[in-house]
């Protein structure tokens, strides 16, 4: 389904579920029109199973278009776009391992799921590093990945109200695991933090994770966090 | 060439237009606030309408000029003043060596963009040279300034105008900012109906479009959250995260609403009630905590139409201000 998104930018839905067929034709999508964009287009953005394109309304207004509308034009040059796109090959995702350190200090609400769920934190975290987990989508912060889906035993809602969330922090809202990659305000129950720098101005690949990688999170001690952190 | 802050204000930055393309790694577009203003305030000193400008929130710093400079500003009106003296909004002010600008109080608006000929020298990231606050990056070392940065100008290309002891002058035009040609209630921001319009019930709908909406304390560059009597779904799926964009209004779980605004995080959970139309953003740039504001609901067609009728009106403006300037300076 296609719809407006303001007069300045239109969506693509395939329906609100998170599925990884559904999120590879969105990144099939996104690449396509990264490497053909479309008259006007000043970015696309994809999400779990709908993508956004931005464009210029006022550039393409110019061009005198046939519509009644802009974004009638737009999107019928999408759908031309859509029909044309072709088939996408199937590439084995690349796969990334993270280091988590769940000890205390680092995990506020590991605790408190552990109660919830009437496991062990020990439990918890195998079953958190036992799942590779898909990269759906990066957004909310530069460099930040919604991963899933979490083992179900393991799932938790998100928090009503956020509270400061350092960098590096790991956290599950509802089946979605992510990562912050600055301090921020963050609604997700943290229960580890990573080393690794997931955002790096300075790092060609600025961003350490892209939407379609597979994630597997493996757990480490304090002191191997603080070797990995230098 | 440069100017200097002799004393912080509480949030003023560096900004241009925005910076696009990046959103697919999670890197909101930034950019200035009030970009019609901000376009305005660069055409008044014969600036490229996107160049950098400083914006200001008040209380805004105060800067010193270490050369004569051409300077407008445009958005919010902050009663100016240069050692002392007034000097008004939308008009180019050349501003004498050694002298200081400030600003006292709101008069009108909440974001005012300073533009200086020749354009500010800023650090670039990712193709724009916004502050991203988040990653500290762009603009004046990714933060806002501080008391005794020195920001660098770029080149002067006007004649140097004697001024002789004047602190300021101030050219005698101003640039017209009323695109609209009809009179429209100050507070009516029209809106487009989101995607999930239809979530909400109609009484729900009847408030968003026929009551006022009080902007709160917590109200920033990332978005504005609203107060009104809680609206009501009616229905309860969760929503998985989508793109959002400037202007978008979502619903919160405790039943208010929020708009996005520059710094807006490039995904959100949340119903998408409606989108502010492109033509009003500037309009939603301007207001602060306390103010109230009614929505009104418009087409795609219509919204596209005030779109483009205010472009056509900067792009009249940046024909006259050229016209202006040359003739003043004898080009």
């Amino acid at each position: 389904m296609i719809f407006p998104l303001g007069d300045s930018a239109l969506t693509i839905d395939f329906g609100n579920i998170i599925n990884g067929k559904i999120n590879d034709t969105i990144l099939n999508l996104f690449h396509s029109l990264k490497e053909n964009p479309l008259p006007g287009m000043i970015e696309s953005v994809p999400a779990y199973s709908s993508l956004s394109i931005f464009y210029d309304p006022v550039k393409l207004k110019k061009q005198g278009l046939g519509k009644e509308t802009v974004y009638e034009f737009v999107k019928q040059e999408f759908e031309k776009f859509i029909e044309h796109l072709p088939l996408h090959e199937e590439k084995p995702a690349r796969i990334v391992r993270v280091p988590v350190c769940y000890d205390e200090e680092f995990a506020p609400d590991l605790e408190l799921l552990a109660a919830a769920k009437q496991m062990d934190k020990e439990e918890i975290i195998h079953l958190h590093c036992g799942k590779q987990y898909r990269v759906y989508m990066i957004g909310f912060l530069p460099g930040f990945p919604y991963m899933g889906t979490v083992d179900e035993r393991i799932t938790f809602p998100r928090k009503k109200d956020p509270v400061n969330v350092p960098a590096g922090s790991v956290g599950i809202a509802g089946s979605q695991t992510g990562i912050y990659p600055f301090n921020s305000p963050g609604g997700w129950n943290i229960i580890g933090r990573t080393p690794l720098k997931m955002f790096d101005l300075q790092r060609e690949e600025r961003s350490l994770l892209n939407a379609g990688d597979s994630v597997e999170f493996y757990p480490v001690h304090k002191n191997e966090f603080l070797t990995l952190l230098k | 060439m440069s100017i200097r802050v002799i004393k912080a204000g509480v949030l003023d930055s560096i900004q241009d237009a925005g910076r696009f393309g990046w959103q697919f790694l999670g890197v909101n577009p930034s950019g200035v606030m009030d970009r019609f203003s901000s376009e305005i305030a660069n055409m008044l000193v014969g600036n490229d309408p996107g160049e950098v400008v400083i914006e200001l929130h008040f209380p805004a710093s105060i800067f010193l000029f270490e050369e004569p400079s051409l300077v407008a500003i445009a958005g919010a009106d902050l009663s100016a003043s240069v050692n002392g003296e007034p000097v008004p909004v939308l008009h180019p002010v050349l501003v004498n060596k050694g002298t200081v600008i400030q600003f006292h109080r709101y008069r009108s608006g909440a974001r005012a963009c300073l533009a200086i000929h020749g354009g500010i020298v800023a650090d670039e990231w990712l193709g724009s040279r916004s502050t991203q606050l988040q990653v500290m990056a762009g603009g004046f070392h990714g933060r806002a300034l501080r008391k005794d940065d020195q920001i660098d100008l770029k080149k002067n290309t006007f004649a140097p105008l004697d001024m002789g002891d004047k602190d300021f002058v101030i050219l005698p035009w101003r640039a017209d900012v009323n695109w609209r040609n009809e009179s429209e209630r100050g507070d009516v921001l029209y809106v487009l109906p989101g995607h999930e319009w239809d979530w909400i019930t109609q009484e729900s709908k009847d408030e968003v479009l026929s009551t006022p909406f009080t902007v709160t304390q917590q109200s920033d560059r990332m978005g504005y959250k609203l107060k009104n009597a809680p609206l009501i779904l009616n229905r309860n799926d969760e929503l998985i995260s989508s793109p959002v964009s400037f202007g978008t209004i979502q619903l919160l779980p405790n039943g208010q609403l929020i708009i996005l605004m520059a710094d807006h995080q490039t995904a959100g959970g949340y119903p998408r009630i409606a989108h502010i139309i492109s033509a009003d953003h500037s309009k939603a740039a301007q207001l602060k905590a306390g103010d109230e504001i009614r929505f009104k609901k418009t087409g795609q067609h219509e919204a596209e139409k005030l779109f483009f009728k205010q472009q056509q009106h900067l792009h009249q403006l940046q024909n006259a201000c050229k016209f202006r300037l040359e003739e003043f300076f004898g080009e």
